[in-house]
């Protein structure tokens, strides 16, 4: 009970410490508010580029055509060989009948073309499509395919897919630094903010300590003050989250530049970043505030 | 029974300041002690060291059972809630009124409301200042003023009273006046009162318990008596 009262009583305090310092409380919401929008545009930018980095993934395969030449008994070899690849996740095999069958189905041209091959002078090739456990080791496992005997070509995503999750992963790492740095500029701020809360309190705290108030009861306000202060300054983040990535995505229709790079849906996603935003503002205000504490409230 | 005991206490400041020199002395329950001497003999010092506001250097004070010089940051507030402190500049804050004042320390060791009222009036109708619990302090005289700060040491119902100079800034009538409040603390709540004081004419007129003190060392300790150097 004791301690609901006291805990009241902080929570009464740190309210009252934040608008009887407005102007100084304002810089410091004004901070941790910039620095959420970052963190909440870094978080949806991570967020959707590891989702469409996934989503590449899974469709990333390498190709590989035997020689036109090649017996059922080669393939079985080749078969077996790509196996017991270490970077190999799964296969599947096509026989050049089958793709013949295939493409005769799918086209009226095709299928009067193709009528007339026999077995022997089928010009197609038998494949191969090879899923990959390492995304970023495709290439120099194509390159080991292509050695392999009765081996012709091996084709996967050259170049296009492989810079564009090179650029991502760039793109993500500076959005952590930055993130990283924002936060640590964020705390220095609250730091500052709750300091001079506690040196305006002085003479209070002083009283209090006189007083027979445990050091419990003197820190709480000023650890709920930088509370207070990171759920204020994750406010308009908040709104910008749910409201600005709504539209964005009704804008792209759920997409951007071209199909191939899907957006994430905004339900569930934006009230679960809304509250990743949260939970950092408050845990940023706590650290500052708890370090203000032990830094310049010597007791 | 000795609710105060002082034994060998040496106070040596960081800067090489001896202030007080062997102190030996008890102080038994319901007491009313002044504490005398001139100027830089050591009266704050001692005050100090019974509220863990200075540690002794070496020696050892228990104060209502509690080992002083051995307790920790965390836990001194265990001892204050033991004591009640009054100084010569009031410490009052200047933003809330008579009553929260006063509430202030029920508020800090998170009394409950029913419980701040009751002990807020009571303590201030027994410095007599009830007609004024809405004022703020600029609003009161300096006496007024201290029987506010009297009655904040005194809300918790502690066991001692700690008051440096408490009659300081006051003149001889206003002095008077605080000093028999104290009294009457004394006698109605049988509070132990230890106070601070170089005024002369209140220390022989009350002929009350008398600690001597001069550049540190103890020089008298007399059960009734008057102001003597
Ligand atoms: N914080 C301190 N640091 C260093 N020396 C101090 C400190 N406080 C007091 N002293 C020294 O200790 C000695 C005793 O001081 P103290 O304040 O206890 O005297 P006092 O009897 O209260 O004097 P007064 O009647 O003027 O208030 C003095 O020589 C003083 O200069
Ligand atoms: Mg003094």
């Amino acid at each position: 009970m004791k301690f609901f009262r006291t805990l009241r009583r902080s929570i009464r305090d740190a309210f009252k410490s934040v608008f009887r310092n407005f102007s100084l409380s304002l810089a410091s919401i004004s901070c941790i508010t910039i620095t959420l929008i970052i963190v909440a545009i870094s978080i949806l930018i991570t967020f959707n580029v590891q989702n469409f980095t996934r989503e590449m993934e899974k469709d990333l395969t390498i190709v590989v055509f035997l020689d036109t030449d090649a017996t059922e008994e080669d393939s079985k070899i080749v078969m077996e060989k790509l196996e017991n690849m270490s970077n190999v996740e799964s296969l599947t095999y096509q026989s050049k009948t089958a793709i013949k069958e295939e493409m005769r189905k799918e086209n009226e041209v095709f299928n009067e073309v193709m009528s007339t091959w026999s077995e022997e002078d089928n010009p197609l090739k038998d494949t191969f499509q090879v899923k990959v456990k390492a995304v970023e080791k495709i290439a120099d496992t194509a390159k080991r395919i292509e050695k392999l005997d009765k081996v012709s070509t091996v084709r996967y995503g050259e170049g296009m897919v492989d810079n564009l999750i090179v650029a991502f992963e760039a793109a993500q790492k500076v959005s952590y630094g930055m993130v990283i740095a924002l936060i640590l500029v964020t705390v220095f701020l609250i730091i500052n903010t709750i300091k001079l809360t506690i040196f305006s309190r002085k003479r209070e705290i002083s009283i209090m300590r006189l007083v027979g108030a445990s050091n419990f009861t003197i820190k709480t306000p000023f650890i709920i003050e930088g509370m207070v202060l990171g759920i204020f300054g994750s406010i308009i983040p908040i709104l910008t989250v749910c409201f600005g990535y709504v539209a964005l995505y009704n804008h792209f229709d759920g997409y951007l530049y071209s199909r191939m790079i899907t957006l994430i849906e905004p339900e569930p996603f934006i009230y679960m970043v809304s509250g990743i935003v949260l939970v950092i503002g408050i845990i940023v205000g706590m650290i500052g505030s708890a370090s203000a504490v032990r830094k310049y409230l010597k007791i | 029974m000795d609710l105060i005991r002082v034994k060998n206490v040496n106070k040596q400041y960081k800067n090489g300041v001896t202030a007080i020199y062997d102190l030996n002395l008890s102080i038994k329950k319901g007491s009313f002690v002044f504490v005398i001497g001139g100027s830089g003999s050591g009266k704050s010092t001692f005050i100090k060291m019974l509220y863990r506001e200075e540690k002794p250097s070496s020696g050892e004070i228990f104060v209502g059972g509690i080992n002083v010089a051995k307790l920790r940051n965390s836990k001194v507030y265990k001892l204050r809630r033991k004591l009640g402190i009054v100084f010569q500049d009031y410490r009052l804050l200047p933003k809330l009124t008579v009553y929260e004042n006063v509430a202030f320390t029920m508020e800090s060791i998170g009394a409950t409301k029913a419980e701040t009222r009751r002990k807020v009036l009571k303590a201030l109708e027994l410095v007599g200042l009830k007609a004024k619990i809405h004022n703020y302090p600029d609003q009161l005289s300096g006496g007024e003023q201290q029987r506010v700060a009297i009655a904040r040491a005194i809300v918790n119902e502690p066991r001692i009273l700690l008051c440096d100079e408490p009659t300081g800034n006051l003149d001889p009538d206003r002095s008077m006046e605080i000093v028999k409040v104290l009294e009457e603390i004394n006698k109605t709540c049988g509070t132990t009162i230890i106070m601070a004081t170089h005024d002369k004419e209140i220390v022989n007129k009350m002929q009350k318990e008398v600690v001597l003190l001069k550049d540190g060392r103890l020089i008298k300790h007399l059960e009734k008596g008057g102001y003597e150097e």
